[in-house]
């Protein structure tokens, strides 16, 4: 039977690799000659070149033009259509009587969004690292079902945020699902989504909820890690069990937490997708972030004219961010292979 | 051996855990039980009512199966009536049809005799329900809209940049394992330089470029842009890394071409990579939103999750074909996932990335 089914199997991989090995074939017949003209020793040029003109064509000369893009005023998007050089986005967008009172900014939508977004990544970082470890501290035990568990706080990761947002917008509804369980239990019915002051609690929960599985995941790695020896150790000499979680998992779990800390740092700065299909960034702008902000005034604002300018200018913003982020992660993930190698 | 050392050994060696639960076990049991319904109860809440009629979906409290309420076509009135028991006076009870409520009286009439209506306060009348599952769901929505377009888009986009994916990527990852090259490091130090510019910080020019080559509201627009992962280079890279050199100078020797090498001796060593990188690709593309959102703004070009999106913010009220678009949308990851989870989560716990 099962020879029959590997025969089943083999066939199909056969019909399926024809149209494969015929392209393959016909991309060799131009190679072979190239091989001959320009040497093998030139080959691996040839091997680069198109994934490098993929990246050179839409992230290094984007990066580039979006120098421009912030330094050049106007409304067309073509370059030679547009004023240069000025300083007009940066100045509009940082033009605050006090930085600490979006009100006050010529731009109030972007500095809220500054300020949503960094109560946003604080919360929900904090508290998504708080649920990955305690998952996985739970899912790493020798429970019943463990393989089960683990596919169900995982299965989330996968589903896409436009699916999530609308899951999460249909439960939370005024006359949704939660509110009918809190309301067996006694309490009041909640506007999640369209009271300003929980609206952002809920999204939140939504984001903890769909990336969770994630985290859970790298922590859980972490754990395997941690040799199991250092436990029985501990065991014998009759330690108990939250010493041992203190002293011992805890500490070796550090280096790997403080990825995960970067990593959803990182994430969550850019967070849009599941928050524009579950709120829409409102109400009003209590749950738009600076993504939201780029997006609105650079491709969907209605009525008024598109700003190209402004858009990169708050994406060279929030570039300079991640990038403060991202070398922060650099440094410790070298930090953290140079001392597994010591050990 | 001498019995004290025994008996030392016996106590060294004791678990001490063993046959007895600590508090941790208890409440590592709730959790879970409490996570399982978080986790997974909203998506099959979601597969339930996706199956309910629209009237079922909007009732508070709602009811956990697909039970709908039966209605029945009453003379004299244009639409279908629901049904209730209503318990009468003399503490009988009869079979009559809602016309409307007013407060807490609803105006009702018996189907058997439709010429009178009669008032009922709304506490003595109970609704008569059936299990009764909607398909129509399911098949409305991909005929009447455009799902079935949206669903062939979405396929093409995902089939087609994974393989684009693939090739390119593969082809780089070759090139910066198995050869050594002036410009080497040049060229990984700018594969890992992309690696640190994400989408969202390029959106306008990016834009740009792809307005540029005429490609907005065209599904190449969406395709091109991610097609050169610099996490699919690393990937691949890393696994071709540890493939045995002597093969490929055996290879050589039989005066193989370079291309052949590639394509006949690394990537078929390579599919356990592959695959890693093809389902990852996968995902990112049959999920991927806001970039499908900026260039595709024309309904036929639509992808499964901008059209979804669109449907909902155009009819908010039509929640039964929400959800149920809803649930093919995540079909098809949820079935890959059910196949290949261990590969999925072997492969995100080894790589990090999702």
């Amino acid at each position: 039977m099962e020879n029959i089914r590997n025969q089943i199997k083999n066939f199909f991989l056969r019909i399926l690799n024809i149209p494969f090995a015929f392209l393959m074939h016909a991309i060799d017949l131009i190679m072979w000659p190239v091989q001959k003209i320009i040497g093998v020793k030139n080959m691996p040029y040839i091997f680069l070149l198109p994934n490098l003109i993929f990246f050179g064509l839409f992230v290094i000369i984007p990066l580039g033009a979006n120098f421009f893009f912030s330094l050049s005023s106007g409304d067309e998007l073509l370059f030679t259509e547009r004023e240069l050089p000025t300083t007009k986005q940066y100045d509009q967008l940082f033009d605050c009587e006090s930085y600490l009172n979006p009100n006050t900014c010529t731009e109030d939508f972007f500095w809220r969004g500054v300020y949503n977004t960094i109560f946003f990544v604080v919360f929900q970082v904090g508290l998504m690292i708080f649920f990955s470890v305690l998952t996985a501290v739970i899912l790493n035990k020798k429970i019943i079902g463990r393989g089960f568990f683990r596919s169900v706080f995982f299965f989330p990761v996968l589903l896409s945020p436009v699916v999530v947002g609308l899951i999460w917008q249909w439960i939370l509804l005024k006359n949704g699902a939660f509110n009918a369980i809190i309301e067996s239990y006694g309490g009041d019915k909640v506007s999640f989504l369209t009271d300003p002051s929980w609206a952002m609690a809920s999204v939140i929960f939504v984001s903890i909820w769909a990336h969770m599985g994630f985290y859970t995941l790298i922590v859980l790695a972490g754990l395997q890690a941690i040799p199991p020896n250092l436990y029985e150790a501990a065991e014998m000499d009759g330690t108990s069990r939250e010493r041992i979680f203190f002293r011992i998992t805890l500490p070796l779990l550090m280096p790997n937490l403080l990825v995960v800390f970067i990593l959803a740092s990182i994430k969550g700065v850019q967070t849009f997708d599941e928050i524009y299909v579950l709120t829409g960034g409102g109400p009003g702008t209590s749950t738009s972030l600076i993504v939201q902000y780029i997006f609105t005034t650079g491709f969907a604002s209605s009525g008024s004219v598109q700003n190209f300018g402004l858009a990169a200018a708050a994406s060279m913003v929030l570039g300079v961010v991640l990038l403060f982020l991202t070398l922060m992660q650099l440094y410790f993930s070298r930090n953290k292979e140079s001392k597994h190698q010591e050990i | 051996m001498s019995e004290t050392t025994s008996r030392i050994i016996k106590i060294a060696t004791k678990k001490r855990y063993k046959n007895k639960y600590h508090w941790t076990d208890y409440f590592s049991y709730f959790y879970l039980f409490l996570g399982v319904l978080l986790m997974f109860g909203p998506v099959v809440w979601l597969g339930l009512s996706s199956l309910k009629t629209l009237a079922g979906i909007q009732e508070y409290p709602p009811t956990i199966l697909p039970l709908s309420q039966i209605q029945v076509d009453v003379e004299g009135y244009d639409k279908p009536l629901p049904i209730f028991n209503v318990t009468q006076e003399d503490g009988s009870v009869k079979q009559l049809a809602q016309i409307k409520r007013i407060g807490i009286n609803a105006k009702m009439v018996d189907p058997l005799n439709p010429e009178e209506t009669v008032k009922v306060p709304i506490d003595k009348r109970e609704k008569i329900r059936e299990f009764k599952i909607q398909w129509e769901n399911y098949v409305d929505p991909l005929r009447k809209y455009d799902f079935l377009l949206y669903f062939k888009n979405s396929t093409f986009i995902t089939v087609v940049a994974t393989i684009i994916t693939l090739i390119i990527n593969s082809m780089a990852a070759y090139a910066l394992s198995i050869y050594e090259f002036r410009g080497k490091n040049f060229a990984l130090v700018f594969v890992i330089g992309t690696l640190l510019i994400p989408l969202t910080i390029i959106l306008v020019p990016v834009f740009y470029v792809v307005a540029n080559f005429g490609m907005i509201n065209s599904l190449w627009g969406v395709i091109l842009p991610g097609a050169a992962t610099p996490t699919g280079v690393f990937l691949l890279r890393q696994y071709m890394l540890t493939l045995p050199r002597e093969l490929i100078e055996a290879a050589r020797m039989d005066h193989a071409s370079e291309w052949a090498i590639y394509w006949r001796v690394v990537l078929p060593l390579s599919i356990p990579a592959i695959a890693v990188l093809a389902i990852f690709s996968i995902m990112w593309r049959w999920n991927d939103f806001l970039w499908p959102l900026i260039v595709l703004s024309k309904s036929e070009v639509y992808t499964l999750q901008i059209g979804l999106n669109a449907f909902h913010g155009e009819l908010t009220s039509q929640w039964n074909y929400v959800l149920s678009m809803t649930m093919v949308t995540l079909l098809p990851i949820a079935i890959i996932f059910a196949y290949l989870q261990k590969f999925i989560t072997t492969g995100i716990a080894s790589t990090g990335m999702k």
